[in-house]
């Protein structure tokens, strides 16, 4: 689960990081309003879960209250990578005298936390990976020692800090490896972490994405989920246990198994066709299920044909077969619906399909051939 | 031989007093493994699937020589269900459970390098070795016994890619869900090398998805390393960036972590890699026709 800049400096300064002043607005009056309380120049930032946003013109920084109405009402509503702007954060100004970069992550292949700092702050990590390598140190983290002040320290040394900036810096980590640990983020990046001129070291930017699977020990922070900004299948799927996630194509695509989804796309894809989207709907054969899963799937208004690819394992094939008649009879799709069934007992499972199902039902035998079928369809239908 | 469990698997079930614990077990003895015992803290003394219960792993293994264990606990329980595990020295544990903690996991996965013991997943449906041992979910009516061994991040692909072995009565020697989270106990190197180690197996299939690097690693690892054939086949080509793919680790955050790029690593490393599911049952038969 991704954070707002805001929703993440939240947090970082339950964990007595500290951030400049911002007060969060959604309309161009409240932005000036915000901007009279807080006084003196203050940006104007678009909340989006996604990068980019500086390149897209979504922060602006402006000098008097006056002319923040304009500047936000510029920026609300602006389109940044398919993430609609609703909330911009009015933020106080500072005197910056340097700007640094500091991330700490999971990192999959040591299977440890991992810190990464840098001197040159402000661009992408990425970048400076390519321009500049030796400006980033990076440390790894035992997770059952946790962060040893000799590691701070080496960071320090490391990046040549020096003064009021490298005890800052060392403060900003302990803390922020507290927020990374105690808030089960696989994600913290500060970027910038700025310097000022009255040495203070403080985040301009938080970027934090908090592990889905720890959400059962952070309510608070479930909570902050922005329900508006996901897509209406996917939150609904969510409600409903189902995995979800919609993409351009017109091929709907339902299977049981995440792996098994994803190469059914790809076969898809390989046949000459574009996925709509990907939904697993687990194990079993559960009739609600699958209805539910076939609704979401087609109230997508792109989706011309459906692929229903299941492998029967423990549920049997002649199992699924019934679940999916009776689902079938619960939702009132009249897409073309291809079924591809596979595994045990598949030869019983076909022939209770076949004996059974509406017109709009199709059954082939093999992914490919199933494939085929479903991309035909969606080029020969109309909705 | 196979690997990790075989004839002298004396399986222990952790969390055998749940839903999904009592069913599997059932399914595991019917298989014809050697369930010893269950663990469940407060229902030692009762019988499951006449299997008996105990409360603690450390009675469990005193009573009954357990040396294998399968964890069906649920999420937030799992580090501490592995830990128990680990610390009786169990020398294959197999958590099956999904949603298991990023930093949990990252906890087990450190500790886990101080012991001699082998952890598969979390988030994976087990392993089988047909006619031997299940210490696993997977549909045991699907497989045969035989010489390919199979490592994979995917349950339903796994089964359906066995399926169409078995099919063309090419047999498996051991198949390892090795779990579709961003971190798992074991990787594809480390089945690999057992695999290779294996007498009984002549061939490898490993599937791969999205998310991470392991499939470049285990490339180079095969093109360095391996005598056996390997033929792979790697899902998620059409995954977007940024979303996750139905588990929790098949996500696409940029380079490495993309279909392509995996599957450029593998013809890198001369690996014979699939297009589709069916496509892996053709090229096994062909590997093993030009092998004898």
């Amino acid at each position: 689960m991704d954070l707002y800049e805001y929703q993440g400096k939240e947090l970082l300064r339950q964990f007595d990081i500290e951030t400049l002043e911002g007060i969060v607005a959604a309309s161009p009056e409240e932005a000036r309003a915000a901007a009279e309380q807080l006084g003196g120049p203050v940006a104007i930032k678009a909340q989006v879960l996604t990068g980019g946003r500086g390149k897209a013109g979504g922060i602006k920084v402006v000098q008097e209250p006056e002319d923040v109405e304009e500047a936000a009402r510029q920026i609300l509503g602006m389109e940044i990578r398919d993430h609609t702007v609703r909330q911009v954060l009015i933020e106080a100004g500072a005197e910056i005298s340097s700007e640094m970069y500091l991330s700490i992550l999971v990192d999959r292949a040591e299977k440890k936390p991992l810190i990464l700092f840098s001197t040159e702050g402000g661009v992408d990590i990425e970048e400076v990976a390519e321009t500049n390598p030796e400006s980033i140190v990076r440390i790894y983290i035992d997770p059952l020692l946790g962060l040893l002040p000799y590691q701070v320290r080496e960071l320090v040394f490391d990046a040549g800090l020096e003064g009021d900036v490298a005890k800052g810096v060392g403060q900003v980590l302990n803390n922020l490896y507290r927020a990374f640990t105690e808030s089960d983020a696989s994600l913290v990046e500060i970027n910038p972490l700025v310097a000022t001129e009255d040495g203070r070291v403080l985040a301009l930017d938080a970027k934090v994405t908090i592990d889905n699977s720890s959400l059962f020990r952070h309510s608070d922070i479930g909570e902050m989920h922005d329900v508006e900004a996901a897509d209406p299948g996917e939150q609904r799927a969510q409600e409903a246990g189902l995995q979800y996630v919609k993409l351009d194509g017109d091929v709907g695509i339902l299977g049981n198994g995440a792996g098994l989804v994803m190469s059914t796309l790809d076969v898809v894809a390989q046949a000459g066709g574009d996925p709509a989207n990907f939904l697993d709907v687990g194990g079993g054969a559960d009739a609600e299920k699958i209805s539910e899963a076939l609704d979401i799937v087609a109230s997508n208004q792109q989706v011309k044909s459906v692929l229903f690819n299941i492998f029967g394992g423990i549920t049997r094939g002649d199992e699924v077969a019934r679940g999916l008649l009776s689902a079938l009879e619960q939702s009132e799709i009249d897409l073309p619906i291809v079924v591809r069934l596979d595994g045990t007992n598949a030869e019983e499972g076909r022939e209770i399909l076949a004996e059974n199902t509406p017109e709009n039902v199709h059954t082939e035998e093999t992914m490919l051939d199933a494939a085929r079928k479903a991309v035909e369809l969606a080029q020969n239908g109309s909705r | 031989m196979a690997i990790l469990v075989d004839n002298e698997t004396r399986l222990v079930v952790q969390g055998i007093t749940g839903r999904e614990g009592r069913f599997h077990t059932g399914r595991m003895v019917e298989s014809g493994t050697n369930v010893v015992a269950g663990v469940t803290p407060g229902k030692g003394g009762q019988e499951y699937e006449s299997v008996p219960v105990f409360n603690t792993m450390e009675e469990a293994i005193e009573e009954t020589g357990a040396n294998a264990s399968v964890i069906f606990v649920p999420a937030a329980f799992c580090a501490d269900a592995i830990f128990e595990s680990l610390d009786f020295d169990i020398s294959t544990v197999c958590c099956i459970t999904e949603g298991v903690p990023v930093h949990d996991m990252m906890k087990v996965a450190t500790y886990l390098r101080v012991k001699d013991a082998t952890l598969i997943g979390p988030n994976c449906p087990g392993v089988l070795s047909p006619g031997k041992a299940n210490a696993s979910i997977m549909p045991n009516s699907i497989f045969t016994p035989g010489n390919v061994g199979v490592v994979s991040r995917s349950g339903t692909l796994t089964y359906q890619i066995v399926n169409e072995l078995t099919q063309r009565d090419i047999g498996q020697s051991t198949a390892v869900g090795i779990g579709g989270d961003p971190i798992i106990g074991t990787d594809f190197i480390e089945i690999l090398q057992q695999f290779e180690a294996d007498p009984e197996t002549e061939c490898v299939v490993m599937i791969g998805e999205i998310g991470g690097n392991a499939e470049q690693n285990a490339a180079e690892y095969v093109q360095s390393e391996m005598t056996k054939p390997v033929v792979a086949y790697i899902a998620g080509f059409t995954a977007p960036e940024g979303k996750t793919m139905g588990h929790a680790g098949a996500i696409v955050s940029g380079g490495d972590s993309t279909a392509e790029a995996k599957s450029e690593a593998l013809q890198r490393a001369g690996i014979r890699a699939a297009t589709n599911p069916s496509e892996v049952a053709e090229l096994v038969a062909e590997t093993l026709d030009e092998g004898s």
